[in-house]
């Protein structure tokens, strides 16, 4: 067996050994704050991102738990101010809060809770962070393509979250984070509320955008030598076909939302109907790029899955071509499905193509999750917390994405349509997708990016409260909206609640899970061992650096060698031989 | 006249054009350079992509309601439309010309041209607002619910002239946007930045002006010269 020691046999071109960790201050507390605040540096930068989007996800998290609160009861309990009421509403400074807008407050809370996550969360998350930090890495380059570029995107994501934050305490938006037309038109006339969230929305994008065009020229340009695109790690092939989405859909939603805003301010009248306006075409619109931007969620998660999944298993991945190019088949058919949320409001033919586009999305998709499982097979499985999420990610992506089925359906979605179950369904797509395998990457990446090591212990029990949390949470909602109830409601029957309230006990075992991941993650930035360069056996050139990475990435200009996977033919680098089982080599793959 | 240009400019110091060495992550100028070119690509895609919802917009309310379209285009003057479409190719050749002249050293000839296309693009918004905007507007031919021209003989002009402000708004906000860059570039050029090694902003800021171009190509038409 030919096994090649990489870490001996680099080139010295560039030699940066005595270069210390990006993450060494730069001289006092405010040099070092103007240090990473005007940094070009695509770690720090990633790291920041980070931050960033975790912000945001507690605040979103917190206006869930309040609607999860409200829903308690069946009759609208915000009336009488208790729970959901005074606290809550002095909490985010609601000022015109008064009892008879409790209902406008549920509301208010909802949307916060969508757009917040969508916009500020879910769509940045994964590519913005750990992809700025990683995509460089895995190719071997020193930086992205366009660092200025990089780190404007960053501050204009702030900028335009900050739009959406003042939109909250000047009173909140009550539209859903959808913003359909006309009630985003016609609601809060007299305030500024709405326009401030779309223009978040708008200016968003650009952040989007840029990074989405930043990633895909580093993709082409910045490749370490011999690096094929058939080399890349598949976590790349991800990001790649994310950038590309993000760069062809979100200017539509640009021009949308930016004749919404001159429909509130300027009453154009393109949406209105009184004028002769068109409110389904806002739909249209905002589904062309909304759609797409459902797998610039996923994609990324899928990416990280397909590296945590061969590397814990210590086999390599079955299927390399077919689950790449199975990331750009779900980008291009993602462009061709918009239709499927306006299932109600078209005839019956354009429904009926819509539908049968939508299906067709499922063959890429179950092709990632059968070679995944492939991968599966016989491979040396390490259960430490990355993994476990790798495979709670399998195990709710699948009921996230079979469910998914039958809202595709013509006859089954007129009865599920508008349901609890649509939400149970996205939320296991999104959560038990997107934030499952941004949870699983960040653990296992978490020591190369600090350098620390965290408690395997603390976060498998936050994996056990997320796992039960998140279960009870949304399963509940499958019943519910089977048995009718609707979507967006704060008052509901009464013989809905008791899965109501299961489902919102669920939802705080779930924040439980995550206050103690925080915990861990506090816990290991400030006495974590130190961890070592390559300490899970990876392949792939972010291994070939120390942990964390040197200002400059590489000590030296990498040179690729081997393929990322090839588990069975090479000692990873930094470490022993035999430190890591190699397993015989599997005649499945198509390299 | 170029030979003069380029020695004048080397008798003194180096110029920065021949200074400039690429940021330390790319392995060559050349890479660089071709870098900037496929961003500026992809970021024009995303341009074209802007306007699409506009001309899907136009589109549709075109098909419905195809009788307001054509009279709401009567009321354009095609002549100051076309002196408009003009005024922009030209600025088109002499930015482009703007490039060759950088890639050639000819430092004088670039600040020439460079200025010119400046110019075409002030001179699009001035007749844009003087002789567009500000006569319409005052008359009453505005956007939807501000609508009050008093003659109007069909019921959804006012949706014409949200079209026709939308997108005719968004492009002269791109002009601006264009002069703004146009106006950097003269700076520069007049610091010596631009010579036969180095000219990726000259090349990239022309792309994005070609495209502004574009796009007025298609809205001139569609807006002015419809029946």
């Amino acid at each position: 067996m030919a096994t090649i020691d990489t870490h001996t046999s680099a080139t010295v071109e560039h030699d940066h050994h005595d270069e210390g960790s990006y993450l060494k201050p730069k001289g006092s507390m405010l040099i070092t704050l103007i240090d990473w605040l005007s940094t070009i540096d695509h770690k720090k930068i990633g790291v920041m991102y980070l931050f960033a989007v975790f912000f945001m996800f507690f605040l979103g998290g917190v206006a869930a738990l309040a609607v999860r609160i409200e829903l308690l009861e069946p009759i609208r309990q915000a009336a009488d101010g208790t729970i959901t009421g005074s606290n809550l509403a002095s909490l985010f400074g609601l000022k015109d809060y008064s009892v008879a807008q409790s209902g406008n407050l549920y509301n208010r809370f909802m949307t916060l809770h969508g757009a917040i996550m969508v916009f500020m969360f879910i769509v940045p998350g994964i590519p913005a962070s750990l992809g700025n930090f990683f995509l460089p890495l895995m190719i071997g380059a020193k930086d992205v393509a366009f660092p200025r570029l990089n780190l404007l995107s960053w501050y204009i994501y702030l900028f335009g979250s900050m739009f959406g934050v003042i939109a909250i305490i000047l009173g909140g938006v009550d539209t859903g984070w959808t913003f359909y037309t006309p009630y985003s038109t016609t609601t809060d006339a007299d305030h500024l509320n709405v326009v401030l969230m779309v223009l978040a929305a708008f200016i968003l994008g650009f952040s989007s955008i840029f990074t989405g065009l930043n990633f895909v020229v580093t993709v082409h340009k910045l490749r370490a030598p011999g690096m094929g695109w058939f080399d890349m790690p598949l976590f790349v092939w991800a990001i790649y076909s994310t950038a590309i989405i993000q760069v062809l859909a979100t200017p539509v939603i640009g021009i949308t939302l930016l004749l919404l805003v001159f429909e509130r301010t300027f009453n154009v009248g393109i949406f209105d109907p009184a004028m002769g306006g068109d409110p389904v075409l806002f739909q249209h619109f905002f589904w062309f790029y909304s759609h797409p931007v459902v797998y610039v969620m996923i994609l990324p998660a899928m990416g990280i899955i397909s590296e945590t999944l061969t590397i814990y298993s210590r086999k390599k991945i079955f299927g390399y071509h077919a689950i790449a190019f199975s990331s750009l088949a779900i980008a291009a058919i993602s462009f061709l499905v918009w239709g499927h949320h306006l299932f109600t409001s078209e005839g019956t033919l354009t429904a009926t193509i819509f539908s049968a586009l939508t299906f067709l999305v499922a063959i890429p998709t179950a092709v990632k999750v059968f070679n995944w499982v492939a991968t599966l097979y016989k491979g040396s499985i390490v259960l430490n917390t990355p993994m476990l999420y790798t495979m709670m990610f399998l195990f709710t992506f699948l009921i996230g994405g079979l469910t998914g089925l039958p809202l595709g359906a013509l006859s089954t979605d007129l009865h599920l349509h508008d349901s609890y179950y649509v939400v149970a369904h996205f939320h296991y797509t999104m959560f038990g997708g997107m934030v499952v395998a941004f949870l699983a990457g960040i653990h296992h990446w978490w020591p190369k990016m600090f350098g620390k090591e965290y408690s395997q212990l603390g976060s498998k029990i936050g994996f056990f409260l997320v796992f039960i949390g998140f279960n009870v949470t949304f399963f509940t909602q499958f019943f519910l909206g089977t048995q009718g109830m609707p979507r967006r409601y704060a008052s509901y029957l009464s013989e809905f609640q008791p899965l109501h309230q299961i489902s919102t006990i669920g939802s705080f075992v779930l924040a439980m899970g995550f206050f103690v991941h925080l915990f861990v993650f506090i816990q290991s930035l400030a006495v974590g061992k130190k961890a070592k360069p390559n300490y899970c056996g990876g392949l792939t050139l972010e291994w070939e650096t120390s942990s964390p990475p040197i200002e400059h990435n590489f000590h030296h200009e990498p040179m690729l060698r081997h393929g990322p996977y090839e588990f069975a033919d090479v000692v990873p680098p930094q470490c022993e031989p035999g430190e890591y089982p190699m397993p015989d080599p599997v005649e499945n793959n198509d390299h | 006249m170029t030979t003069m240009d380029a020695q004048s400019s080397e008798s003194k110091q180096q110029p920065y054009w021949k200074k400039y060495t690429h940021q330390p992550h790319w392995r060559s100028k050349e890479q660089e350079f071709d870098a900037a070119k496929i961003g500026m690509w992809l970021f024009l895609v995303t341009e074209v992509l802007l306007f699409s919802g506009l001309f899907c917009a136009y589109a549709v309310f075109r098909l419905l309601y195809p009788d307001a379209f054509a009279n709401g285009s009567h009321y354009l003057d095609w002549r100051w439309g076309t002196l408009n479409t003009v005024i922009l190719l030209f600025s088109s050749y002499t930015v482009a010309t703007s490039i060759h002249n950088a890639q050639m050293n000819q430092q004088i000839r670039l600040r020439i041209n460079l200025a010119i296309t400046m110019l075409c693009a002030i001179a699009f918004i001035a007749i844009k607002f003087t002789l567009e905007y500000i006569p319409k507007w005052s008359v009453g031919k505005r956007p939807g619910s501000w609508f009050s021209y008093p003659w109007a003989s069909e019921p959804h002009e006012p949706i014409w002239w949200s079209i026709y402000y939308s997108a005719t708004g968004i492009h002269a906000t791109h002009v601006l946007i264009g002069v703004g860059l146009l106006g950097w570039l003269l700076i520069r050029s007049f610091k010596g930045h631009f010579g036969p090694k180095h000219y990726t902003a000259v090349e990239i800021v022309g792309l994005y002006w070609h495209i502004v171009d574009l796009i007025w190509i298609f809205l001139f038409p569609l807006l002015y010269l419809i029946h």
